[in-house]
């Protein structure tokens, strides 16, 4: 009864450019907004990423007056008093820059509303999520909130860093609207952030297949459902406190300003009790990529299925008891030694999930694809941002480490060596679903090591400089900290490089890559089940689940042959892909 | 949530035929969502997502009483002379019409379900109205007054200042009479009675005005909703079968109203 048009590959032209364009703007398949989303935030990290390059250029060598009185530094045009100024301002517009754009543009969306919207519908065999319409409207938002950012940075930039703390961010700028377009497109964004989760909470709930149990979803789907709460509580209190700031800054209203008998510390809690849960929103889909990547590839089921699962609801709930561990300097003792242990409290689930990777990864038949290079690099970065992480929760080694750039290593080893890094992972673990074709993996894999070795010469450098007192947000430096600095910045052409190869493979791939499997990895997710790429509907019929997610020593994957797939001895698989993919669903 | 293909696909809809041909009313045919497997399953999801969206809302709020609370512990003298300078009798009004107007809403979703469809509609229009009401006495009667120190003619507290009216400065032929020395209570720098005790005040005039006006921006999408609600009902798109856009509406409508069940005590009442 089915249109024909629904057995076609979604990525299939609706006719001539205008009418696909057209077909695109307004559908509400969630594959394509997935893949709309991903071009978005891919565009959006190349806008970040060229500002932090043009940062940790200025960097190299500040226009700054050294102890002799001279003015020296030279890559800002002639150097005299007025060009240090010139440069400091520029240096705080670029991290202004770089970080609200990487944290509300492309962290917080990437994988979520790229890769989970996707996978989610596939991997629990839906058709779709639960509101098609609402998760369109979420993109728009994104790109309105996304423009209301960007013509801030058009007008001239802002300069108070991506956390807006006030009274800076009342008082800067005073003749210009620029930290309002900036702070009302982070307020647009969340409502796309807020639409996004309650999307995929919905979904979970109700449209996973017949025979899909709570503990039979794949662990991707359960970390992005502990995200998709976070998302939904977490994101309306950044709302109010932006809607507040707002009013603060037209109107005057006084709230947190101290002259008025404000609290501008009221503005810091409000902020990271979005803020620091939303860290959560950032590293739990990359969490989740991670459990996918590291059993398909290893050809082994995950070790500690449950634990998994209940880690990602409990670093979810844990993160909303943490945020004061950003103002310790601004409390009592008591309440910083309440945050201290609370803060403490993450590591326990996010250590249960690194055993259990490694566990998974132990005595399994590991295949070093590109995603597989990617998951193992995320765990080593990962482990050693988690680590650093533990110092700063510290109230005595925080006093010392606090603000200096030994914070901005630790979280850019978590945010980017975490969650941008399993973000490549899982780009290159289901590539091949999403366009239907094979990238380069020589290249690919190059590419990877590239990213490693320059994302470790950027940001391992900056633990050293951090210990040592270089303070984070300064434009410029004692001499002692130019070394340091030089080898980061090297380090961040070197990460530059890296990502053109991935981009030149990625628009390769499209251009001419070869067709891609059904099911290359031999994974066992429903996704695989589907088409490379998905039809329309996503699948011809409703699929039932009759295994595990991660059954690897009793299933044959959907799309291979028993005789290619190796079996454990003393195995007899029990079912073939053949059976899973042919299954008529009932429900009807 | 709503859709209507006009040729049966097979897989979506409870019930089948041309549409074209169809003499049932619009609620009758309606065909849910392809990716639902019934239409129950649709509304239970729909109300799901809406109530999670609620507690987005509530959570919104939370930082404004947050800011209440704070405020109010540190500047207990402030707190006392905003909350005496609140008529806790426009308040009360206006609690009356919310509450009244969440009856109508609760009443307008039974209407639909018992398809009692004209009666339905009235109790649209009048849960509409009382949003506006409450718009109306909001805006006319308190912030206009506080603000500014115009007054409505017909506002019975004018009767109180009497000695203050400066008739030169009444406006539209004396509808609007002008009191001096009553406005000026505004938020932050905007601050201007003369006559504040507690150097403070301009606070609790921005926790007022920042909670009421998003109170009342809810008001306003609220009756956007409750509109939109009407306009399709005449058309006979709610029914027994399917009435989800009305049923998430009265939710919200709820929570406006539950909003300001917290405000008035905390704002009018308490000193």
């Amino acid at each position: 009864m089915a249109h024909d048009h629904h057995h076609g590959s979604y990525l299939t032209p609706k006719g001539g450019t205008l009418a696909t364009v057209l077909d695109w703007a307004t559908t509400v398949d969630h594959k394509k907004i997935g893949v709309m989303y991903l071009f978005a935030v891919l565009f959006m990290f190349f806008l970040g990423g060229v500002a932090a390059v043009a940062l940790r250029t200025e960097l190299w060598d500040p226009v700054r007056i050294n102890e002799a009185g001279q003015v020296t530094g030279q890559l800002f045009g002639p150097a005299d008093a007025t060009s240090v100024a010139t440069g400091n301002d520029i240096y705080n517009r670029l991290f202004t820059l770089h970080g609200a754009i990487m944290v509300f543009m492309v962290i917080v969306p990437s994988v979520p509303a790229s890769l989970g919207n996707f996978l989610i519908p596939l991997m629990l065999g839906a058709k779709d999520v639960a509101f098609p319409r609402l998760n369109l409207l979420s993109w728009y938002i994104y790109v309105i909130g996304s423009i209301f950012a960007v013509s801030s940075i058009v007008l001239g930039g802002v300069d108070t860093g991506w956390t807006f703390y006030t009274p800076y961010s009342t008082s800067t700028d005073a003749d210009m609207m620029r930290v309002v377009y900036m702070v009302l497109g982070a307020f647009i964004l969340g409502f796309s952030s807020i639409l996004t989760g309650l999307n995929f909470v919905v979904t979970v709930h109700k449209l996973r297949a017949p025979g899909m149990g709570w503990f039979d979803m794949p662990l991707f789907v359960w970390g992005l459902y502990a995200t998709s709460i976070i998302q939904v509580l977490a994101t309306p209190v950044i709302g109010i406190t932006l809607l507040l700031l707002t009013f603060e800054r037209l109107f005057g209203i006084g709230i947190f300003d101290p002259a008025k008998g404000g609290d501008p510390v009221l503005y810091q809690h409000f902020f990271w009790f979005y803020s620091h849960p939303v860290v959560y929103v950032m590293i739990l889909p990359a969490m989740a990529i991670i459990n996918e990547v590291i059993p398909v590839h290893s050809r082994k089921a995950i070790f500690g299925y449950k634990s998994m699962a209940f880690a990602s609801l409990a670093i979810a709930a844990v993160a909303f008891l943490v945020w004061g561990h950003h103002m310790f300097t601004s409390m009592s003792e008591m309440a910083s030694a309440i945050f201290s242990g609370l803060t403490f409290l993450v590591a326990i689930p996010t250590a249960v999930k690194m055993f259990n990777w490694i566990a998974t990864l132990y005595k399994g038949s590991i295949s070093l694809t590109t995603p597989m290079i990617y998951a193992v690099n995320f765990l080593v970065l990962f482990a050693i941002g988690g680590l650093t992480g533990l110092p700063l929760a510290t109230l005595s080694t925080d006093l010392h480490l606090h603000d200096s750039y030994f914070v901005v290593a630790h979280f850019h080893y978590v945010m980017m060596g975490g969650t941008i890094i399993a973000l490549l992972a899982g780009l290159h673990h289901w590539w091949p679903k999403m366009f239907g074709k094979m990238y380069n993996a020589f290249w690919a894999n190059i590419g990877a090591i590239v990213v490693f070795i320059g994302f470790n010469v950027t940001f391992f450098t900056q633990f050293f400089m951090g210990v040592q007192g270089m303070p984070r947000r300064y434009a410029s430096y004692v001499e002692d900290f130019q070394i340091y600095h030089q080898i980061s910045t090297i380090g961040s052409y070197i990460l530059a490089v890296g990502f053109f190869i991935h981009l030149f493979v990625f628009i390769h791939s499209l251009a001419a890559g070869k067709k891609a499997a059904q099911n290359p990895w031999g994974g066992l997710t429903m996704e695989w089940a589907a088409d490379s790429p998905p039809i329309e509907h996503n699948f011809a019929h409703e699929p039932v689940c009759t295994h595990g997610p991660y059954d690897f020593d009793r299933v044959v994957p959907p799309g291979w042959k028993e005789a290619d797939w190796p079996v454990p001895e003393g195995v007899k698989p029990q079912l073939s892909g053949a059976e899973l993919t042919s299954h008529k669903g009932g429900g009807h | 949530m709503s859709t209507y293909p006009t040729q049966s696909s097979g897989q979506p809809g409870g019930q089948s035929g041309g549409a074209a041909a169809d003499a049932r009313p619009l609620w009758a045919r309606y065909k849910f969502g392809h990716h639902f497997r019934n239409s129950h399953d649709e509304f239970e999801a729909s109300k799901f997502g809406f109530w999670l969206f609620l507690s987005t809302e509530v959570l919104l709020f939370a930082g404004i009483f947050c800011a209440y609370a704070l405020f109010r512990a540190m500047y207990p003298e402030a707190w006392a002379e905003g909350s005496k300078a609140l008529d806790w009798k426009v308040g009360t009004i206006n609690t009356v019409v919310l509450l009244v107007s969440s009856f109508t809403m609760a009443y307008a979703i039974y209407c639909f379900q018992t398809d009692k469809q004209e009666r339905a509609r009235r109790m649209l229009v009048i849960t509409f109205f009382a949003g506006l009401t409450f718009l109306l006495v909001k805006f006319g009667f308190e912030y206009m007054p506080k603000w500014s120190g115009y007054f409505f003619s017909f506002d019975p507290a004018l009767s109180k200042y009497t000695a203050n009216i400066v008739p030169e400065q009444a406006k539209l032929g004396g509808l609007i009479q002008f009191v001096e020395g009553y406005g000026g209570k505004r938020p932050g720098k905007m601050f201007d009675y003369p006559f504040a005790s507690s150097p403070q005040m301009p606070i609790w005039w921005a926790v007022y005005y920042s909670g009421t006006v998003i109170h009342a921006s809810h008001v306003v999408i609220g009756m956007a909703l409750i509109a939109r609600a009407w306009w399709r009902a005449r058309k006979g798109h709610y029914g027994p079968g399917h009435y989800t856009f009305v049923e998430i509406t009265g939710l919200y409508w709820h929570l406006v109203d539950l909003v300001w069940i917290f405000l008035f005590p905390l704002l009018y009442l308490i000193h």
